[in-house]
């Protein structure tokens, strides 16, 4: 009792002082329980814990628990408390299962047997009705990792992979990796679970379950083929870290399926700049081993659906795309990703890190990708020491005969760099500039020489080196350099300075006879006070001089021999010895001692200066083991391109019937599973009302999201507030923020203008630039192409639908309303706006349309001309009905409006209507009226043409109409429909296959 | 993937840690000790450790480490993004993410921790159903508690998750608004003739939204072929940008950064400011320092918060200037010279009112005149003024009947050290 009063109490001060208290007060008390004198109160503290646990106030629990949590997240042992906390699993307070889920996670390892007490809990909140519930007693489940529950956690996936909440099957998919880790025999079953939750259709499942197979079967290949064409189309909707793990999966998947399609190339260097002519460029070749290079089409998807991917604010997603076009994508197409790399150098210090690394190693391969980008590459003084070390190796990397006189020039200013480490680096990149561009090779020997007068030691030392290395380039124009550096070997103290010096005059002392063997005489002095390095050197010097001038050294070299004799370091023994026998003992090996000349003064083949931190090419660009340069766990390299590709059929969804084209037969797959696939849905929802709710809605939300189409009232409204505000609101000068609407009173006008003008003019230029740097942006050409041939002001909107739809083969799946079958739906007119027309056989109507317009054989005319929609009905007209619709035809008096027929009728049974004629324009929209009709007798259609303009928008035109001399009480608005905007362009099978090739 | 984390203050301490598979000793922390040691600046420590059979990914912000462990192969940019977004999500849940409110509220963090990270993959990283699990800590739950003496928070989170997964679905505010900041910092390097070495442009478009039910934003840019390269946050349409160049999205609720664009230096920028500089050391342990600030280009808007910052060679004993304007302190320790100018008028355009600093240097006697001049940070801030030009034309909202308050506010500002000066 004494006990739980002073919980009581504790409690209070608690509460007293909020959460705040709470862990100081915690810290306090659990600080002691580290050290063993005062194990009584240790003792008593936990039986407090658990007192607090056994009693029946949710409150106190709630502490307790959260005090525990405290312990473990502070590293501190917890254990002896499990017997009480597992009790709490049952409890049903959300707050206190959390974290009573929360410890069973970290302890039940360790108390397996206890932690079974819990499971039957899990099995029964894994049918509970809350998704929230099934998902985290699943993952708890999956997460104890007891070993005797494996058959428990089997069943359990089984069901959640069926579980109608793509959270819990997400779940599922994750705890796939986990069972596997427990129970590796199990393979075989997981493979059949992964297999079916590859194929699940909800984007929130995808990522985790090529997660799962990545862990449970990388070498599964087959099961990908199915769903690969619904992967890469469904991958930008993907979460962040979905995209990461499908991406790395995709790029080992084409390494191992598609032809290497720089091949080619590798014969003919010079054409690979050239992008256009993939197709065409062996054609005048006729060897027989050469074959056209065509690019898998589903290669090209791939490389198509990742591109936009380079937009993300994710670097881990931006850099798997980039890994993906280094390895898989054509040597001309790699470039779009430099742009998105540099972007990335903005974020964080580590992320700057590893993309310059592996700009590093892009850029030596494809060095003109960054070429442009040279500037981006300069150092910050405030940059980080290994920021600054890539990127001078980037700079080196990219140097050429064109830009080396501005590299040079930020150079000098580095090596002033009050960074010494930096500086040195610096001048180690200068002589790999000379040493690659002959050009400036002289101007950076001098520039090198005079950096030796600086008065900071590893300057010097570092230019001495590098000049050494020079110099061994071509040793015989520098015998004034290598004077000035013998000169100096008395000042410089940096061993590998002095090493390289002493070793440029036992190279080169026949120029310096008479200095060389003064330098050695010094040497000699110092020699025991050398580092070994420079011992080594002085060595070599020694039997040097005793070849060229053995007169004058001899007693010099003997002396230094001896001295080296006793060395404390074996090397210089073992090397000492070795010279002694070669130079003086010439008895002991006399065929090796006649060529001492020879072997000592051998022409020495000069240095390549090579980087100091590309080291480890091998690995995969990007990976861990890329950045730390060993491999590591569960490292794999990528497979190599195969020789011959496998079968593409594979990857066929659905076959149906044999088409010529393949394209043709997955389309038309596509069309018809996902038909069926919605009909499937809707019996679904049928059946089961359990997942009615929850998955309507989720429908009608994602329609929401992907809404393209006419969103008409709210626009419309919007647009007359617009206008409103126009004249009440002039200047916000004052405030901080503009109002917008504000601002749009002063541009409306003119805007409209200009926008066509320049839109006319940009894509002029567009065109140009195109023709520039045609290989840079592919799908926009293609865009664009067909734009070209549209009349100018629909291009922007037409330009969209046409590349969805050559995206927009495969299933789609149901549940999924993407932004491409919104598309669809408005290009065939809102099912809801159809009047008269069942919407089912249009559909396919259409659809076998679609076909029509690829292979030529069908004309506009069976498009559906006859879908009318009313424009103001015959009871607020007072007799007169108008209906419209659009004939898809050009309209004659201007290009840039579409043709609208009006169908005048009137219902009225005995009254003739007299002149109708169209008044004014409502909305900012252009309309080319009719012509007046000056007589309509009861009973009788009129048909109209009019042309508006509605300037790509999608919003609604409204117009008012005069009759009898009246206005129409309302004003008449024609809804327009996206599909409307666009105009038809036949394409015959071989065009269409090129532009999808783009 | 990600086995555990630990968070380490500055002192070395490992706080914090949290274990999404079998636990691993906290004395793998000793390596990152080891690689922490042999760097000066904390920036400089490795991203990525490798250890005989642990590989350590660490992040340093706020002075804060957070170390990853990870036993197998994975790409470190995933890790290491994935370590900043639980920053970002800290920051999101306490205002700030610091050792304080990293302690304070321990039971939320690894609530967190243990919501975003299934036995080390990623969960769910949406801030916004996150927020529907766990509520974050808010000064009103905690007045309820010290009324009631009740710390229980009995509310079951919501049966059904937002579908739109950045957005909750049953947002209502009384007053609907939604800010747009356009906020650009320059990147450059001037040398010392006043030449642009090099100059970049990184913008953002960071939002305030506050609009109840599901608003459909659509946000039209006056010249948006101006920005070059963009990324975009999860929500805006890439089709939609890609056919018609305007930004269409639904929203996340609250604080969000909606794109970010980078405009690379083809094109040079026109540089709002212009420093002249008399750095000169003289024999004899002294020397001239005398720097000229003036505006230049600012289309009639006024510099704010100027400072120049300057790290003076290890040689410079003391400094002794007046400055015109402003405020002038020099930490001999570091040997850190700041001028904290403060607001330049673009009206005092005449150079005799320009702000000015000038007076001696003072060398350590007996040690060589330092060889090259210290370079110069400079940052400062413009408001009303996008420095590229861009400018949004306007903002629609379709898909609710209210009529929201719209605002659009543009910053030109400098991130601290990328503006630099070699003199």
């Amino acid at each position: 009792m004494n006990i739980n009063e002073r919980s009581l109490t504790t409690m209070s001060t608690l509460n007293a002082q909020g959460s705040r208290g709470t862990s100081n007060q915690s810290d306090e008390q659990t600080e002691p329980s580290t050290t063993l004198s005062i194990f009584a109160l240790d003792y008593k503290k936990h039986e407090d814990l658990k007192q607090m646990l056994d009693s029946n106030k949710d409150n106190l629990k709630l502490e307790a628990m959260r005090r525990i949590i405290g312990m473990i997240a502070k590293g501190k042992d917890a254990a002896d408390l499990f017997p009480a906390v597992v009790k709490n699993v049952v409890s049903k307070n959300m707050e206190i299962k959390k974290l009573v889920y929360v410890y069973l996670m970290r302890y039940a390892e360790e108390q397996q047997d206890l932690a079974l007490l819990s499971i039957a809990t899990f099995q029964r909140a894994l049918k509970d009705p809350n998704q929230l519930i099934r998902a985290s007693a699943l993952r708890v489940l999956s997460s104890i990792r007891v070993p005797t529950i494996v058959t428990i956690m089997m069943l359990a996936i089984r069901d959640a992979v069926s579980d109608m909440s793509p959270y819990v099957r997400k779940t599922a998919a994750n705890a796939i990796a986990k069972l596997y880790a427990l129970d590796p025999e199990l393979k075989d079953e997981l493979v059949l679970i992964i297999a079916k939750l590859l194929a699940d259709k909800t984007i929130l499942v995808n990522g985790s379950a090529v997660q799962a197979f990545e862990h449970v079967c990388p070498e599964r290949i087959d099961l990908i083929h199915q769903n690969y064409r619904r992967l890469c189309n469904l991958l930008v909707d993907i979460d962040e870290w979905g995209q990461v793990t499908i991406l790395n999966m995709l790029t080992r998947y084409a390494r191992s399926q598609f032809v290497d399609p720089n091949k080619i190339f590798e014969d003919e260097k010079k054409s690979f700049y050239e992008d256009e002519t993939e197709q065409n460029i062996n054609e005048d070749e006729d060897s027989l081993d050469k074959r056209t290079y065509v690019m898998d089409s589903d290669h090209r998807l791939l490389l198509r659906c990742t591109k936009p991917l380079l937009q993300s604010r994710n670097s881990a997603v931006v850099m798997a795309v980039a890994q993906l076009y280094y390895y898989v994508a054509p040597q001309s197409e790699i470039q779009i990703v430099a742009k998105s790399l540099l972007r990335l150098l903005r974020h964080h210090r580590e992320i700057q890190t590893i993309i310059l690394k592996s700009i590093v190693f892009i850029a030596d391969k494809h060095k003109q990708i960054f070429e442009p980008y040279l500037k981006s590459f300069y150092v910050h003084s405030n940059d980080s020491s290994l920021v600054k070390r890539y990127k001078l190796e980037i700079l080196t990397t990219l140097a050429n005969a064109s830009n080396i006189s501005t590299i040079l020039r930020e150079f000098q200013t580095y090596v002033l760099s009050s960074d010494k480490d930096f500086a040195a680096h610096t001048i180690h990149a200068i002589g790999r500039c000379a040493s690659t561009i002959s050009d400036v090779t002289e101007a950076c020997l001098n520039g090198l020489v005079a950096l030796m007068s600086k008065k900071d030691e590893t300057i010097v030392a570092e230019s001495v080196v590098v000049i050494k290395k020079l110099l061994q380039i071509n040793p015989s124009q520098y015998n004034e350099i290598i004077k000035h550096i013998v000169r100096m070997v008395d000042k410089v103290t940096v061993p590998i300075a002095r090493a390289s010096i002493l070793w440029l005059i036992g190279e080169y002392s026949d120029r310096i006879s008479k200095l060389a063997p003064d330098v050695l005489r010094k040497m000699a002095k110092s020699f025991i006070d050398e580092e070994t390095i420079v011992k080594h050197q002085i060595l070599n010097l020694a039997a040097k001089l005793y070849v060229v001038n053995a007169k004058q050294t001899h007693l010099l070299v003997q002396y230094v021999f001896n001295l080296a004799k006793y060395d404390t370091n074996y090397d210089t023994r073992d090397k000492a010895r070795l010279l002694r026998a070669l130079l003086i003992q010439t008895d002991k090996c006399p065929t090796l001692s006649k060529h001492a000349k020879k072997i000592l003064l051998a022409s020495k083949p000069a240095p390549i200066l090579e980087s100091i931190i590309r080291d480890h090419d091998q690995y995969t660009l990007g990976t861990l083991s890329f950045v730390i340069g060993q491999k590591a766990v569960g490292y794999k390299d990528l497979p190599d391109f195969p020789l011959e590709p496998p079968d593409p059929s594979v990857r066929n969804v659905e076959i149906v019937t044999p088409l010529p084209s393949q394209n043709v037969s997955s389309r038309k797959s596509s069309t018809t599973t996902r038909i069926t696939s919605r009909e499937k849905k809707k019996s679904v929802n049928d059946e089961n009302f359990y997942s009615d709710e929850e998955e309507e809605e989720e429908e009608e939300e994602e329609e929401e999201t992907s809404t393209e189409g006419p969103d008409t009232d709210n626009e419309e409204e919007e647009d007359e507030e617009d206008e409103k505000e126009k004249t009440t609101q002039n200047d916000n000068d004052t405030n901080e923020y503009e109002q917008l609407d504000a601002q749009s009173t002063n541009n409306i006008e003119p805007e409209e203008e200009e926008k066509d003008e320049s839109s006319g003019s940009s894509e002029e230029e567009e065109s140009e630039q195109e023709e520039e740097e045609d290989d840079d942006e592919e799908s926009e050409s293609d865009e664009s192409a067909d734009d070209e041939k549209l009349t100018p002001n629909q291009s922007s909107i037409v330009a969209k639908p046409s590349s969805t739809l050559t995206v927009s083969d495969y299933t789609i799946p149901a549940t999924e309303k993407s932004l491409l079958e919104m598309d669809l739906e408005a290009f065939l007119g809102a099912p809801s706006t159809s009047t008269n027309v069942q919407v089912a056989p249009v559909k396919n109507n259409i659809f076998d349309d679609l076909h029509g317009l690829e292979s030529l054989t069908s004309t506009s005319s069976n498009l559906v001309y006859t879908k009318q929609y009313d424009c103001l009905n015959r009871i607020t007209g007072q007799g007169l009905q108008i209906q419209y619709r659009f004939p898809r035809t050009p309209f004659q008096q201007s290009p840039n409006m579409i043709h609208v027929e009006l169908i005048f009728t009137n219902t009225t049974t005995n009254k003739d209507i007299h002149s109708i004629k169209f008044y004014k324009s409502k909305s900012n929209i252009n309309i080319q009226g009719f012509n007046q009709i000056d007589l309509l007798p009861s009973g009788v259609s009129i048909v109209t043409s009019i042309g508006i303009d509605f300037n790509d928008k999608t919003q609604p035109a409204s117009f008012d109409i005069l009759y009898d001399d009246n206005l129409i009480p309302t004003s008449l608005t024609i809804l327009c429909h996206v599909g409307e905007l666009i105009e038809q362009k036949f394409l015959n099978d071989q065009q269409f296959n090129q532009n999808l090739g783009k | 993937m990600i086995h555990s984390l630990f968070i380490i203050n500055e002192a070395g301490d490992a706080f914090m840690e949290k274990h999404w598979k079998t636990v691993v000793s906290k004395s793998i922390c000793d390596y990152f000790y080891e690689a922490q040691k042999k760097c000066v600046n904390p920036e400089d420590i490795p991203p990525v450790i490798a250890t005989p059979h642990h590989y350590l990914i660490n992040i340093y912000r706020n002075n804060l480490y957070f170390v990853a462990v990870l036993t197998n192969e994975i790409a470190p940019l995933f890790v290491i993004e994935f370590l900043h977004r639980i920053m970002d999500l800290f920051e999101n849940y306490f205002g700030e993410c610091t050792e304080k409110s990293v302690k304070d509220n321990y039971v939320i963090v690894y609530e967190l921790l243990d919501e975003i990270l299934d036995s080390g993959l990623p969960l769910i990283t949406e801030t916004n159903i996150l927020k529907e699990l766990i509520k974050p800590p808010n000064l009103l739950r905690k007045v309820a508690h010290f009324v009631t003496g009740d710390s229980t928070n009995t509310t079951l989170p919501s049966k059904q998750l937002s579908n739109i997964p950045w957005r909750p679905f049953d947002v209502f505010y009384r007053n609907n608004e939604a800010f747009f900041d356009i906020i650009e910092e320059i990147d450059a390097i001037i040398d010392q003739n006043g030449t642009i070495v090099m100059s970049e442009i990184q913008g953002y478009i960071d939002c305030c939204i506050k609009l109840s039910g599901m608003p459909d934003l659509t946000l039209n840019f006056v010249n948006p072929r101006l920005l070059d390269d963009i990324s975009f946050h999860p929500c805006v349409r890439l089709r939609k940008w890609e056919s018609e160049h305007v930004l269409s999205f639904i929203p996340p609720d609250g604080n969000f950064r909606l794109i970010s664009y980078h405009i690379a230096t083809q094109n040079t920028i026109c540089m709002p400011i212009y420093v002249k500089h008399h750095i000169q050391y003289r024999e004899g342990s002294s020397g001239r320092f005398e720097l000229t600030v003036g505006p230049k280009q600012t289309m009639g808007k006024s510099l704010e918060n100027v400072i120049i910052e300057c790290t003076m060679p290890k040689s410079v004993l003391n400094c002794i200037l007046t400055p015109s304007q402003g405020k002038s302190t020099f930490d001999p320790i570091k040997k850190i010279l700041i001028w904290n100018i403060g607001t330049i008028e673009t009206k005092t355009q005449n150079s005799a009112h320009l702000p000015t600093i000038r007076g001696n240097i003072i060398l350590v006697t007996g040690q060589p005149i330092p060889e090259s001049n210290p370079i110069l940070n400079i940052s400062f801030q413009i408001n009303q003024l996008a420095i590229s030009g861009i400018r949004v034309q306007r903002v629609d909202m379709n898909g609710e009947i209210y009529k929201p308050y719209k605002g659009v506010k543009y910053i030109t500002t400098v991130k601290k050290g990328r503006f630099q000066i070699r003199t």
